[in-house]
C-alpha cells in the first residue's frame, strides 16, 4: 500500500507506539483486500457496533483502555448500538440476576469508556443512527468507518454513502487515524451488482422475509433489485425508508450484504440505472412460492414448539417514528376487531432514545401505552443473548433477531394477530 | 492425501482435526454462547448452521467458505483468540471476508501471547471445501500449503 508521508510517519511510530499499532491494523486490514491507498473519512460522525458491557468482551475493554490511556481517541464523535438492558422490559428475578451479575456487569465501566472515546451524547445508543431524530445521517458519497451491519447496508444503499462492512474495533481505528483503506464498497467497481433480483410476487413482499431470501442467496455480493419499486414507489419517503431499513438488516444478517440497489428507488440506481449491473450477473427470481420456501426453511428451536409466546419483540433494527405511529394504529385496530383492550402477549417495541423522545411528544404515545405495548431503547438481541431465553418462547418479525437468537419469526400480520387475538 | 495451496493471512505451522462448515460461518451466533459462559471447547451455538452446531471449534482446523452476519464478527474472533478459545486454524475456501479479516489482523497486531495464535489461510478453492470432511487430519505449513488426510 502506498502511504502519504503523514500516514507513514504514524506507522513508523512518530506519534507514539499505540497510534502506530492502530495505523498498522488499518493498513494490514486494507492490504488483505488489495487496497493500494487509504482515503480520508469524510462523514461528520462515526458509528460503532459495540455498546454492550458483556464480560466476554473484557479483551476489547482492555484494548479500548490502552487507547484511552495513550490519548489515542478520534476527533470524530460517534453513535453506538443500543444498550442491552432496560428496566422497562419484562424480566423475572433470575433473568435480572443473570443480566446484572453474569452478563452485563461491565456495562457502567464500558459506558464510561465510550464517553472517553467520543460518544455523541447519552441518546446516541441505537443501531438506526441514520434516523433523522438521531442525527448521524451521512450524505451521498461520504466515506465512513462504520460498523453495525444494518447501519452499513442502509448508509450504502439508501443514503449512497460509502462504507465497507467493517468489523467492530476496526470501526473506531479507522476513525482514530482518519483514514480507511480504499477497497470493496468504497470503489465504483465494488458497488456494481453481480446479482439481478427479479421480484414477481403477487403482493408487497414482507421486508424481512425478502431480505432474508436475498441475503441467503447472494451472501456478500451486491444485488440489483427489479420490480420492488412497483410496491414501494419511486420516492424515498418514510414508509419506503422504513421498509428498506428492515429489508437491508435481513440481507446483512441472513447473508453478508453491504449494499443493494433498488431499480428506480435508491440513489445510485436512480442515477446510474442498469449500468450498475456487472457483466455476467446471475439472476434470482423471487415469487410467492420462493418466499414461502424460505419462510418454511427456518428452524424452530423452542424447547416446546407449540408453546404460547411469552414475549414479543418488534424493532430489530430499531423502529422509525413512522413505524411507531403506524403500528400504534395497527395494534389499536386489531385489538378492536378482536374485542380486546390490551395486547395478550407482553410486547416490546424498540426504538432509538431520540425517536422515543419525539414519539412521546405525539398523541400516539398515550394511545400505544393504552394497548399495553412497552416502548424501549433496548437491543432485543442482547436481551436474548443468554441461556435462559432458550426455554422462553419469544416471537418477532425481525429476521436478524431470529438468526442470532431462539426467537421465532412471524410475518408482521401474523405477529399482529398473535399479540392482539392469539391463535384463536 | 490431497494438498491445497492458499494465501497466507496469518502464518504458522499447525496440525489439527478438521471441522467443516459448508455455509458461511456466522461468527457471533457461533461463538457468543461459548465465550460468554465459559465453554473452553467453543462449542458452536449457531442453530442455523447444521454442519457445525454443537461441535467443538477451539483447537480445530475450521474449514469454511467465509464468515457472515453481525459486524461484531471481527471482535468476537479477537476475543476468542485473547481467551484461548480460537480454532487452531481457519481455512477459507474463498478470499477472507472483511469481518474475519479485521479480527485476524487485530489479533495479530495487538495480541502477542502464543496462546492467542491462530493460523489463517484463505483462497483455498471450492475443491478444498468439497474434499475436506469432519475428522480429517489437516496440516498447515507456513507457506500456505494445506495437507488434508
Amino acid at each position: 500500500m502506498i502511504l502519504t508521508k503523514e500516514q507513514q510517519a504514524i506507522l513508523n511510530g512518530e506519534k507514539g507506539e499505540t497510534l502506530a499499532k492502530v495505523m498498522e491494523s488499518v493498513v494490514r486490514y486494507g492490504e488483505l483486500f488489495g487496497a493500494e491507498k487509504l482515503v480520508p473519512v469524510t462523514s461528520k460522525y462515526n458509528h460503532l457496533v459495540t455498546s454492550f458491557g458483556l464480560k466476554m468482551m473484557t479483551p476489547v475493554f482492555d484494548l479500548m483502555q490502552q487507547l484511552i490511556d495513550a490519548g489515542v481517541v478520534s476527533e470524530q464523535k460517534f453513535s453506538v448500538d443500543p444498550r442491552p438492558v432496560d428496566k422497562n422490559v419484562p424480566t423475572n428475578l433470575l433473568q435480572k440476576i443473570v443480566f446484572d451479575v453474569a452478563m452485563y456487569s461491565k456495562q457502567d465501566f464500558y459506558d464510561g469508556q465510550l464517553k472517553a472515546l467520543g460518544l455523541m451524547d447519552e441518546k446516541a445508543y441505537t443501531c438506526a443512527c441514520y434516523l433523522d431524530q438521531v442525527g448521524n445521517k451521512p450524505q451521498k458519497g461520504e466515506v465512513l468507518s462504520w460498523a453495525e451491519s444494518s447501519a452499513v447496508v442502509y448508509a450504502n444503499s439508501v443514503l449512497g454513502a460509502r462504507c465497507n462492512r467493517n468489523s467492530g474495533i476496526i470501526d473506531i481505528m479507522g476513525s482514530i487515524v482518519g483514514y480507511v483503506p480504499y477497497f470493496g464498497l468504497l470503489t465504483d467497481e465494488g458497488r456494481k451488482a453481480t446479482w439481478i433480483i427479479e421480484i414477481k410476487t403477487s403482493k408487497k413482499p414482507e421486508a424481512q422475509l425478502l431480505g432474508s431470501a436475498i441475503g441467503m442467496k447472494v451472501m456478500e455480493d451486491v444485488p440489483y433489485i427489479k420490480g420492488l419499486d412497483k410496491w414501494l414507489g419511486n420516492e424515498l419517503n418514510d414508509a419506503a425508508c422504513s421498509f428498506l431499513k428492515d429489508f437491508g438488516a435481513a440481507t446483512a444478517s441472513n447473508g453478508a450484504v453491504g449494499l443493494y440497489h433498488v431499480d428506480g428507488l435508491t440513489p445510485e440506481a436512480v442515477e446510474l440505472g442498469e449500468s450498475l449491473i456487472a457483466e455476467g450477473a446471475k439472476t434470482y427470481v423471487i415469487d410467492d412460492a420462493e418466499l414461502q420456501r424460505v419462510y418454511d426453511s427456518y428452524p424452530v428451536i423452542w424447547k416446546n414448539k407449540d408453546a404460547s409466546p411469552k414475549l414479543c419483540f418488534m424493532g430489530c433494527p430499531h423502529m422509525s417514528l413512522e413505524q411507531l405511529k403506524s403500528w400504534t394504529v395497527r395494534v389499536e385496530d386489531a385489538l378492536r376487531e378482536a374485542g380486546n383492550k390490551k395486547v395478550i402477549v407482553p410486547t416490546v417495541f424498540t426504538s432509538a432514545p431520540a425517536v422515543i423522545e419525539e414519539f412521546n411528544k405525539t398523541e400516539y404515545a398515550a394511545r400505544l401505552k393504552a394497548t399495553g405495548v412497552i416502548v424501549s431503547y433496548i437491543c432485543p438481541l442482547m436481551y436474548m443473548n443468554n441461556p435462559l431465553c432458550k426455554s422462553m418462547p419469544v416471537i418477532t418479525s425481525s429476521n436478524k433477531l431470529r438468526t442470532y437468537t431462539t426467537a421465532r419469526y412471524y410475518t408482521d400480520e401474523e405477529i399482529l394477530k398473535k399479540i392482539t387475538k392469539g391463535d384463536k | 492425501m490431497k494438498t491445497f495451496k492458499g494465501r497466507i493471512v496469518a502464518p504458522g505451522n499447525v496440525t489439527a482435526e478438521a471441522v467443516v462448515s459448508h455455509a458461511g460461518l456466522n461468527t457471533l451466533a457461533s461463538f457468543q454462547g461459548a465465550l460468554q459462559f465459559g465453554d473452553k471447547k467453543a462449542t458452536c451455538g449457531d442453530q442455523n448452521n447444521p454442519d457445525l452446531y454443537n461441535k467443538q471449534m477451539a483447537g480445530k482446523a475450521l474449514c469454511l467458505p467465509q464468515t457472515i452476519g453481525s459486524t461484531t464478527g471481527g471482535l468476537v474472533l479477537y476475543c476468542a483468540c485473547a481467551m484461548g478459545r480460537q480454532p487452531a486454524a481457519m481455512l477459507f475456501s474463498m478470499p477472507i471476508d472483511s469481518l474475519a479479516g479485521a479480527g485476524v489482523v487485530i489479533a495479530d497486531v495487538w495480541l502477542k501471547d502464543d496462546k492467542a495464535k491462530m493460523v489463517v489461510v484463505d483462497s483455498l478453492g471450492d475443491e478444498f471445501l468439497n474434499y475436506v470432511k469432519d475428522g480429517m487430519s489437516i496440516t498447515v505449513k507456513e507457506d500456505g500449503t494445506v495437507e488434508v488426510k
